[in-house]
Parts: structure tokens; sequence; C-alpha cells
């Protein structure tokens, strides 16, 4: 399968401040992909470099096989964009920003607005001025998706969905990849790329730390260890991430699994679990040993 | 030129708001011309006599007690400044209230050219200059028609032009500024029409400030040399209209590289 995205290097400064620095990254046409990080790790630099929003300072980037900076117009046509904060001209209709942003692409999207509106049950003859923050959100989702976009990039796209609405909002997406469309989503909530994305990047300080399938993202050979029936000290080297409650003690391990074993036959405890961490602690597990 | 249909539908309460406060202005000047004129002794020999402020103005070049010196100063102060504060206006937020309202990401996230929409943007400004001018005109050549005076057709339509020129040239600096701004780029754009027209103040004030005619387009608006000479001064034109065009082309040169925040 052919590349989507292609960054090398991609590097942005804003004035002395590094906002992402030789990132570089890969997404299949057709793939699921979550790009995680936390706020200010550079995932929407990123993405604005690679929407044309801002001109990248070094390192280049394809998307659809063209560049960005050279085919910008080219591209956009077949990009879906959910900004992390929606802000539409206020004084407008939602119908007549629907019909200004289809004019815009230079196609009819009418019906699939329609039915997009339905799903989310946005009522399309409202002023923007008057909807709350999530509706507002939800306008942001059908200008993304009304034009049946091959690449749909999303940013935060569930801030301010209540839970029903984000499980229609991704039931949305699922549909759309199945017949081809890749996604790339920002997120900070974990649970979210665990569910839904096939492949996931983490960034941290405006630098690729990892990206892998996101199965093999929870196999990173760190466990997660609980004790419980125990309440003294962990003395062990590759122990990190470790609470105590009461009688209960956790911790990530990343080490040999010989050491462990032969750290815990000295500990006195009634029961252990050993288990593959989630994503959230695999998560925490990158940013720790970055920071280390 | 779906974003030329948006910028019109986006400003015509506002256009509309300006157009028929400078119509009416005008329209009312001209319609109480008869009752002053039989006063215009006494105010005409009041103006002649208030030494600088009376050259400041060039009313000591236009027989204010004539309907077309009358007239000519009227337009000046009225559609003058009137004019180059929505031009002013208009240029100024064209471009910056995009970023200033959060909009820019949705605008430039679409498969259209930044050039394209610089261009569309501007040619939106213009077509709201020109409709207002051409309102305000047909406004005052009613009244014209209605207190039964017949002025030089070609002095008249020679000032309107002038101050359609005045605006297009206000217009086109104020846009190349909102290229350029993040935020509210509207206090610059009317602290730069104000600050013209007084620098057309102190060029009629003293010689030594004459050279500041080259940069403000009030120059080329000056009713007694349009009135008296049928036209527009040429080189203050050209200059002004020049500046017009380095405007422009700045703005389509910086909007097009520019980092969206």
């Amino acid at each position: 399968m052919t590349n989507i995205i292609q960054t090398e290097k991609l590097t942005k400064y804003y004035g002395g401040v590094c906002g992402i620095k030789d990132l570089t990254l890969s997404v299949k046409e057709g793939d699921f992909f979550g790009f995680i990080g936390p706020n200010g790790a550079g995932k929407s630099t990123t993405i604005r470099t690679l929407l044309g929003l801002i001109a990248p300072s070094a390192g280049k980037a394809e998307i659809f096989g063209k560049d960005i900076c050279t085919h910008r117009t080219e591209i956009l046509a077949d990009i879906g964009y959910l900004p992390s904060e929606t802000a539409y001209y206020s004084g407008m209709r939602v119908k007549d920003l629907l019909t200004f942003s289809a004019r815009m692409r230079g196609i009819d999207c009418e019906a699939e607005a329609r039915a997009l509106c339905e799903r989310l049950m946005l009522d399309p003859s409202r002023k923007i001025r008057e909807l709350s923050f999530g509706n507002r959100k939800k306008v942001g989702i059908v200008c993304a998706l009304q034009h049946r976009p091959r690449l749909c990039v999303l940013d935060e796209p569930t801030s301010g969905l209540d839970p029903l609405m984000q499980r229609e909002f991704y039931e949305i997406l699922t549909e759309r990849n199945r017949v081809g469309m890749t996604v790339f989503l920002s997120s900070h909530v974990l649970s979210e790329i665990a569910r839904y994305c096939r492949h996931a990047a983490v960034v941290r300080a405006g630098e690729l730390l990892v990206s892998d399938s996101v199965e093999k993202l929870g196999h990173t050979g760190v466990k997660r260890v609980t004790l419980r029936g125990f309440s003294g000290e962990i003395g062990l080297s590759g122990a990190k991430d470790i609470t105590k409650e009461t009688d209960t003690v956790r911790f990530l391990y990343s080490g040999r699994a010989q050491e462990l074993m032969q750290a815990l036959s000295a500990m006195p405890f009634d029961d252990v679990t050993v288990t593959d961490p989630d994503l959230e602690e695999v998560f925490l597990h990158y940013y720790t040993q970055e920071e280390a | 030129m779906s974003v030329f249909f948006h910028e019109l539908r986006q400003g015509w309460r506002s256009l509309l708001i300006w157009t028929c406060a400078i119509s009416f202005m005008l329209g009312v000047c001209v319609l109480i011309y008869p009752e002053m004129s039989s006063q215009m002794g006494e105010i005409s020999t009041m103006f002649a006599d208030m030494g600088a402020f009376t050259q400041a103005f060039g009313m000591d070049q236009l027989n204010f007690g004539e309907f077309m010196g009358y007239f000519a100063i009227e337009c000046g102060n009225t559609l003058g400044l009137g004019g180059a504060l929505f031009a002013a206006i208009l240029g100024a937020s064209a471009l910056a209230k995009e970023e200033k309202e959060h909009t820019a990401e949705f605008l430039l996230t679409h498969p259209i050219s930044r050039t394209r929409i610089v261009f569309e943007k501007l040619a939106a400004v213009f077509a709201q200059i020109v409709f207002l001018n051409l309102v305000v005109a047909a406004v005052c050549t009613a009244a014209i028609l209605l207190i039964g005076e017949t002025p030089k057709a070609s002095a008249i339509a020679l000032l309107f032009l002038a101050y359609l020129l005045l605006e297009l040239e206000i217009a086109a600096i104020a846009f190349a500024l909102s290229a350029f701004m993040r935020g509210g780029a509207m206090g610059a754009g009317i602290g730069m029409a104000l600050g013209l027209y007084f620098l057309n103040i102190v060029a009629n004030l003293t010689e030594e400030a004459k050279f500041l005619k080259y940069i403000t387009p009030f120059a080329y608006t000056d009713g007694a040399k349009i009135v008296s000479d049928l036209v527009i001064p040429p080189s203050y034109l050209a200059v002004g209209m020049g500046i017009a065009a380095v405007a422009v082309l700045t703005a389509f040169l910086h909007y097009r590289k520019k980092d969206i925040a």
C-alpha cells in the first residue's frame, strides 16, 4: 500500500522556538492513524504544516505523493480537515456555511451534508452564533466529510461532543475508512486511539518518539506488575511509575524478566499479576523513558 | 468567485449604512444650497477672512458663493473623509479579520490558492467602494436636479472620479496593512486615513510642506484645481496610483507565504 502522508525531517521553528524537529513519518493509504502527544508536543504544528497553513523551516512532506509546498491546492481538494477549535463566520447559518464550503470546492455536497446533519442531529437552519461548542464541532465534522475526502485530518475531534455523538462520529469515520478514506487523527484521549486506530505515532517536544501499529506499541517489553499483600519498598532498577495503595503496590517494569523474577522471589506478597500495560501506560513509558 | 460573493454577503449591512449615511449628508448639503445661497455673500466673506484655516481647506481658491465652489468643499469634507474612512475600514479588515476571528483556518484549508483568495477579497473591497460612490453620485445628481442647478457635468464627474480613486488608493494601502497584521488592523487603517487627511491640510498651509502632496491622496482631490482646470492633478495622481499598485503587490506577495496563526 502506498504512503498517503510522507514527511522527511520536517522541521518548523517559530522564531527561535522549535515547533517540530526532524519529523519523519509515514501513513499508508486506507489507514486509521493516531497521532499522540500532550499539549505543546507538536501535533497541531505538524497538521498545520501538512495543510499549508504554515511553511516548514526545513525538511519536506508529501501528501498523495505531491509536495505540500508546491501542490497545496490540489492536495487540499482531497482532504477534509477538522480543527481542534472550530471557528466560523458567526452571522451565517449552518446550511450557508456548508454551501460556501462546497462552492469553494466546486462541488455539490447537498445530499451528503443533509445525511451527515441528520446523523449528527445538527439543525442546518440554525445560526452559527447560536450554537454550543459541541454543535459547532458537528458543523466542523460535516464540513470535513461532506465532500467525501480521500484523507481526513482530525485535530482533537471529540472535544465538546457528548458520548453518544462521539460514538456516532466514530461510526461514520469507521464506515468511511472501510470504503477507503484514510484517517489521520490527533488526540490525547488514548482510549480513542487504542479503540479505533490501527497505527499510531507518539510525539514529544516536537520530535517523533515512535511510530508503529497500535498492537505493537502495546508490546514494548514493559510490564505492569501488581503485588497484593505487600507494602514495602520496590528495590528494582527497572521499576517506574510506582503507586502504593494500602497493601497493594503497582509499577511498570522495563528490564530483564529474570531479574524481575529474582527480585519478586525475595519479596513477601500474597498475589502477583504481570500484564501488558494499556496504551496510556505505554504513553507514560515513552515519556518517562525520554525524560530519564 | 465564491470568496468574492461571500465577502459581499458578509459586508452588505456595513456597506448599506455607510452608503446611506454619506448619501444622506451630501444630498442634504445640496438640497439646503438654495436657502444658503441667499446668505452666501456674508459666508464667503467670513470664510475668506479665516487666514490659514481658509488656505488649509482650499477655500482661498474656490468661491463658496457659487454652487460649484460650495459643492467641491462639501464634497471634499463629506465624501472625501467619509469615503476614506469607509475604504480604510474595509481594506484593513479584509484579510486580518480572518485571523482575528480564527476563520482563516477554515478558509485556507479549502482548495483555493492564497493568490486567488487575496484577489477575490480585494475585488470585493473595490466593488463595495465603487457601489458606494455610484449611489452617492446618483443621489447627488438627483438632488442637484431637484434644486434646479446646472453645474458643469464634467467638473462634477471629475470630482466624483477623484474621490473614487482616493478611496481605492486608501483601501489598497489598508489592504496591504491587513496582509501583515494578525489582530485587528482597523485601528491602523483608520489612523492611516486620518493621517493622510491631516497631511494634506499641513501641505496646504505652508510651501515647505508641499512635498507632502505627493504622499497624501487627498492632494489630487483638490476641488479648486479640478473645478478650475477640469483635470485631476496628474503628478499627484500618478504617484498615488503607483503607491496603490505597490501596496496591492506587497499584499499579494506577503500573504502567499504568511504563516497563519
